[in-house]
């Protein structure tokens, strides 16, 4: 089967959620890379290097800077005359750009996939995790989402694949990128944080919340996330958020301080490695999913471990 | 203008799902149903929309059994106008919704359509884009902010790093996140009124769309449960143990 991935990136970095998509391509047959973007070339470039891959085919073009579903879609299902199969990373990109092309060639898309038990079966997760359904597709064409933390992620480097360009389809003419506010921080990526220090809604107020959880974390080199709950209450932004709704996150270690663990909450981070939780009720439950639980207050215990680290 | 909002009906979201133990499927006997929460967000932002003078009708449409009248009559109470139910027993894929909404949009001819991202049931979040994509129209997914414009609509979108905000000619399809608003509680009298506001039924067959299922679901399983850990007395009892994983 011949694949092609979608390359998450911002024209200038690739994205990490690649590599994971790149190990799911890799389990049906060749895979084959798009950059879709404006000024890409260097996205282009380390994309060329990732182990293991075929072509890297770049559409550089004004109409793909943003990409934008409507410009991105045509230009994939142009593409998928010579792919059987195109795996998106389940970003927000990922999952705004894939149906909109499942439509366009008419398949069903099989989201946020878990795992590939075969050639046209797979697993995903359903109602927010509680249930793992097992699909097979009986389309000509697969259009897929890959959860990146269920994935090893590819090689970064060792590659030399050839880049091939691909003309852009033109500008749809139908939406356009005004601006964005992207959160701009000195620390880890929530999606490739080796430690994630989260807050909970016990944070109280966005101060609090700062001068507890972030010393820690600075401490730890770890990236910061938060319940929905500390987020609906505006401790921090919602890029923050780790849940069902927002990231999904796997680290090697995530500390959880003063979140109580709502199903919604546990769907985003339980396939942590480690997980550490810190929460006056004992009886809350995170506990019940994590390694190693401290039943304490947290306005004693977290300054307490940041100060002896 | 007119906007045209699909809703769908699903398990509450207050209820934890029970997997089958012939791995068929979730028990959905006898357990609370509810309009999907980020469809209520759908229909809470067209009503805004109306109540602000910038959309004139609202049409609630559905897809599913019969039971679907009470989601529609939820949504007429918010504050929808009329409804529809395209009535099926078949759990009915993404695509085929799609499908279905493209012919409904097609007589209802709204300005606008607001779906709710994702259903809290299958987590495809999937029917918004195709919409899009069948119609050649323009899409403004995980909105926390919608703003008309004359004939344009900006849409702040909740995406991976932070917010985006994108311009969409009009008629565009809007998919909503959590953050776009909170949807309210339908007053008594309101929900009164809506029993008496038109819901016609219809079947996929009036619509000529295949809704053969493209997926076969093989198995349902519970995921892997994770078994609680230890509890440690004290914060130095938590560092031993985190310096002996190599953290601290």
């Amino acid at each position: 089967m011949k694949t092609l991935v979608y390359v998450a990136h911002d024209n200038v970095h690739l994205g990490d959620a690649t590599l994971a998509t790149v190990t799911a391509a890799s389990k049906l047959g060749e895979v084959h890379l798009l950059v879709a973007g404006a000024g890409c070339g260097a996205v282009a470039e380390a994309a060329s290097r990732i182990a293991g891959i075929g072509k890297v085919h770049v559409a550089d073009d004004a109409a793909c800077e943003h990409q934008l579903a409507e410009n991105i879609a045509p230009l994939i299902a142009g593409l998928m005359t010579d792919h059987d199969a195109v795996l998106f990373p389940a970003t927000t990109t990922g999952k705004n750009i894939a149906p909109r092309v499942a439509a366009l060639l008419d398949v069903m898309q099989i989201s946020d996939i878990l795992s590939v038990e075969g050639e046209r079966t797979f697993t995903r997760p359903i109602y927010a995790g509680n249930a793992i359904a097992t699909v097979e597709s009986s389309d000509a064409k697969l259009v897929i989402t890959v959860r990146g933390t269920a994935f090893d992620k590819a090689e970064a480097e060792g590659g030399a694949a050839e880049i091939a360009a691909v003309a852009s389809t033109d500008d749809a003419g139908k939406s356009s990128f005004v601006s964005a506010e992207l959160a701009k921080s000195e620390r880890p990526e929530l999606t490739s944080a080796k430690i994630i220090v989260s807050g909970g809604r016990a944070l109280k107020d966005s101060a609090t919340f700062e001068n507890i959880v972030m010393p820690l974390a600075d401490k730890l080199g770890a990236g910061v996330g938060a319940s929905r709950a500390a987020v609906d209450a505006g401790y921090v932004p919602n890029d923050y958020q780790v849940g069902q709704t927002g990231k999904i996150v796997a680290p090697e270690v995530y500390i959880a301080i003063g979140i109580s663990g709502a199903i919604q909450h546990l769907a985003g981070m339980k396939d942590s490695k480690t997980i550490i939780a810190i929460n006056k009720d004992e009886d809350a439950p995170i506990f019940q999913v994590a390694d190693i639980g401290l039943v304490a207050d947290l306005y004693q215990a977290v300054p307490e471990l940041t100060a002896a680290l | 203008m007119k906007a045209l909002v699909p809703v769908k009906r699903v398990i509450d979201y207050n209820v934890k799902p029970r997997v089958k133990a012939d791995g068929s499927g979730v028990d959905l006997a006898n357990v609370k149903m509810s309009m999907n929460p980020f469809d209520e967000i759908a229909v809470e932002e067209a009503v805004r929309l109306k109540e602000a003078g910038q959309i004139d009708e609202i049409v609630v449409v559905s897809i599913g059994p019969a039971k679907a009248q009470e989601t529609l009559r939820a949504a007429l109470a918010m504050g929808a106008d009329s409804a529809l139910l395209i009535e099926t027993e078949e759990a009915i894929e993404p695509l085929a919704v799609a499908k279905m909404l493209k012919a409904v949009s097609g007589e209802v001819e709204p300005g606008l359509i607001i779906l709710g991202k994702q259903a809290i049931d299958d987590d495809s979040n999937q029917t918004g884009q195709m919409l899009a994509g069948l119609m050649n129209l323009p899409q403004g997914t995980f909105a926390s902010k919608v703003e008309l414009e004359g004939d344009h609509v900006r849409v702040t979108r909740e995406v991976d790093g932070g917010l985006e905000t994108v311009r969409l000619s009009t008629p565009a399809i809007i998919t909503t996140d959590l953050r776009l608003n909170e949807p309210r509680y339908a007053s008594l009298p309101n929900i009164m009124k809506a029993k008496k506001k038109p819901l016609e039924i219809k079947t996929p067959a009036d619509y000529g769309v295949d809704i053969a299922p493209r997926l076969k679901t093989l198995n349902v399983s519970e995921p892997p449960v994770r078994q609680a850990g230890v509890k440690v007395a004290d914060v130095d009892e938590l560092i031993a143990r985190l310096k002996a994983m190599g953290v601290a």
